[in-house]
């Protein structure tokens, strides 16, 4: 396999914010200063041992970190091999998200700013920087597609509740790329005391490499503790892929060694599988666009994964071989939903149960291996979709009769 | 020096003051609009291509784009039909980047050129981004209009100006277009920063909302472009408002 044990890979950037031929800067001339600004405050911040310890300390005290390594005997027995979850689902918040966001608005109140906007999809980066700004005592205002402002009604409760303002966004798809271009429009209009508190790692540079930077705890953390358990890496790491930083995060402890690194994208919205290159959101990545350069919406059971984009630095790990991006369907999704609760007692939510769609679909050739999966959040937002898409009386029948 | 400047710098240096309207390419009435606007005094027309994710824009040009995007408007369609308009002022285009990178950039701007376009305005592409574009523009003789912002600092004006070619587009707010109560005074300010560093055409765009906000810009600025004001009228009352806004616009630019 290409790229393994090269230390280029989980570099930064270039100077103009390029992995390889994707990133850059693709934003209105008003917000350039802006990402100059964040960029060199961000790095700036990165090596000031201050900063450092502030975000290490409210990590641990605040968000509950280190997350734990949980082994899925019963699940691995099943599928023939050894499984491993680090579970980012027992952060506070429910999801890895509260990594990125602590770490950017502990930035923006460094760089003086008082507001944060923030894009959501499923509402995890929402209600993540909802919290944040409560704990910081700043001003929030969170853009949220129409359509998933319907699918997740707790989690716009939720921000609310944290003294955010839910904007619905009403325009094209009315999904998580409507709510970033809003976001971008806020911006432009507010820039001067405000911070674009992207939720992923994706958007202009320096985003992808800030967010992935936040979430580097993820793939440190978990590297430490599969060696503990196991005496090595382990041979396959998975995570979910919408705009990537689950995957990012766990992929950075990793994508140096042998591990084969997968990242499960929903069918309806494999940019790297059914895309191209393209530009959107500041970035040029894979993008699934029409015949003319539109882009296409993505469709999937899952609001967190519904992008029709993905990470820059993602679509250079599959560009150069080094991680793969198998599509998932949404009724893989939601049978493998159902396998954790029953077989592990844990419900996660459905952007993970891509990657555990993935594990149980190639357990025939996975037979023996050690599996790291980042359960990347909980699954309490999706019951009540699930209820719907399932039956209320739970899908007793996927695992056979005797089930 | 391209036909578009050429044309520009003419009626400045004249003592004429430059109106520049925009009109959704593909929304239904648009060629009409065209023609009803340079019929009743613009200078130059901004024609939009629709893209899927104008971050740009506000409310009513994104109604517009998405009505023109349901309606099948593509980029092929709207030059094509471009090409036929022959109104004998000079004609840019307003579109995104990904339109351009998804087309080629070679092969985009021979549309344009092809189209009898003179001019080309990216929002969402930088100076930083705009090398590959502006070289393949620049061989096929397509003129880019680089927007300048207020944010920019005094180092960086000039870089964007000495990219540009055609006019300076002065971003007159922070925000995305569309219609306010007043004109801000960042408008002014930054249409005096251009005027101090270079000889193009300044026109001040994006918040020029009415015939009396344009003739305050236009105290400083060489003119204005409108887009928001028009399209509004274009939807609620099709080509012929569009036509009576642009004349009384004309009319309180050139102090009548």
């Amino acid at each position: 396999m290409r790229g393994v044990r090269d230390r280029s890979l989980l570099a930064e950037p270039s100077s103009t914010g390029r992995f390889g031929e994707f990133g850059g800067r693709f934003v209105p001339e008003t917000l350039v200063p802006a990402c100059q600004e964040l960029e060199a405050a961000f790095r700036a911040a990165w090596a000031d041992p201050v900063f450092r310890g502030e975000l290490d300390a409210v990590l641990r005290d605040y968000a509950g970190r280190p997350s734990i390594l949980t082994e899925c005997h019963n699940l691995g027995a099943e599928l023939g091999l050894r499984l491993l979850l680090k579970r980012e689902d027992l952060n506070h918040t429910g999801s890895h998200k509260i990594n990125n966001v602590l770490g950017q608005a502990l930035l923006a109140k460094r760089m003086g700013k008082t507001r944060l906007v923030a894009e959501t999809g499923a509402g995890q980066h929402g209600v993540a920087a909802a919290t944040a700004a409560a704990l910081m005592g700043m001003e929030c205002r969170v853009y949220m597609g129409a359509v998933d402002v319907e699918r997740q009604a707790l989690n716009v409760f939720r921000m609310r509740l944290l003294g955010a303002t839910v904007e619905q966004v009403e325009s094209g798809s009315r999904t998580l790329k409507d709510a970033v271009n809003e976001a971008m429009r806020d911006w432009v209009a507010t820039v001067a005391d405000t911070h674009y508190c992207l939720g992923s790692v994706m958007g202009p540079h320096p985003y992808p490499w800030m967010v992935r930077q936040f979430h580097l705890v993820v793939g440190t953390e978990a590297r430490g503790q599969v060696e503990a358990l196991t005496g090595g890496p382990p041979d396959v790491v998975v995570a979910c892929v919408g705009g990537g930083s689950n995957a990012m995060g766990i992929f950075s402890g990793f994508v140096d060694g042998p591990a084969r690194l997968v990242g499960a994208e929903p069918s309806g919205g494999a940019a790297v599988g059914r895309g191209v290159p393209g530009v959107v959101h500041g970035m040029r990545s894979y993008l699934m666009q029409d015949e003319h350069g539109q882009v296409e919406e993505a469709h999937s059971v899952s609001a967190g994964l519904d992008y029709p984009g993905v990470g820059p630095e993602h679509a250079y790990l599959a560009s150069i071989g080094r991680a793969e991006y198998p599509p998932v369907a949404d009724a893989e999704v939601l049978d493998a939903f159902q396998l954790l609760a029953r077989t592990e007692g844990i419900l996660c939510a459905f952007e993970p149960a891509h990657g555990l769609a993935w594990v149980v679909r190639e357990a025939p050739n996975l037979r023996g291996q050690t599996v790291l999966l980042c359960l990347s959040g909980r699954g309490d937002k999706d019951v009540a979709q699930a209820m719907d898409l399932i039956g209320p009386e739970g899908g007793r029948d996927i695992l056979g009769p005797d089930a | 020096m391209g036909p578009l400047e050429a044309h520009f710098r003419a009626a400045r240096d004249g003592g004429r003051k430059l109106l520049v309207p925009y009109v959704t390419g593909g929304y239904p009435g648009w060629q009409e609009a065209v023609r009803a606007a340079a019929a009743a005094g613009a200078d130059g027309i901004e024609i939009g291509i629709p893209f899927s994710d104008p971050v740009m824009d506000g409310p009513v040009i994104q109604q517009a784009s998405q009505a023109a995007l349901d309606a099948g408007a593509t980029p092929p369609a709207i030059l094509d039909a471009a090409a036929d308009l022959e109104v004998g002022i000079p004609l840019a285009v307003m579109t995104y980047y990904n339109l351009v990178h998804h087309d080629g950039h070679r092969r985009f701007a021979g549309r344009l050129v092809r189209a009898g376009i003179a001019g080309c305005i990216l929002p969402d592409l930088p100076l930083e981004e705009s090398g590959p574009w502006c070289e393949s523009a620049d061989h096929e003789g397509v003129e880019t209009i680089m927007l300048a912002a207020p944010t920019a600092p005094d180092e960086r004006l000039p870089r964007v100006v000495e990219r540009c070619r055609g006019f300076v587009y002065a971003v007159g707010l922070l925000g995305v277009t569309g219609e306010r109560t007043s004109l801000a005074a960042t408008a002014t300010e930054l249409a005096g920063r251009l005027k101090a560093i270079t000889e193009l055409p300044v026109l001040v765009g994006v918040g020029v909302s009415d015939a009396e906000q344009a003739r305050q810009a236009c105290r400083v600025a060489d003119g204005v472009v409108q887009g928001a004001s028009v399209v509004r009228r274009l939807m609620t009352g099709g080509p012929d408002a569009v036509g009576e806004y642009v004349a009384e616009v004309r009319a309180a630019i050139d102090g009548r």
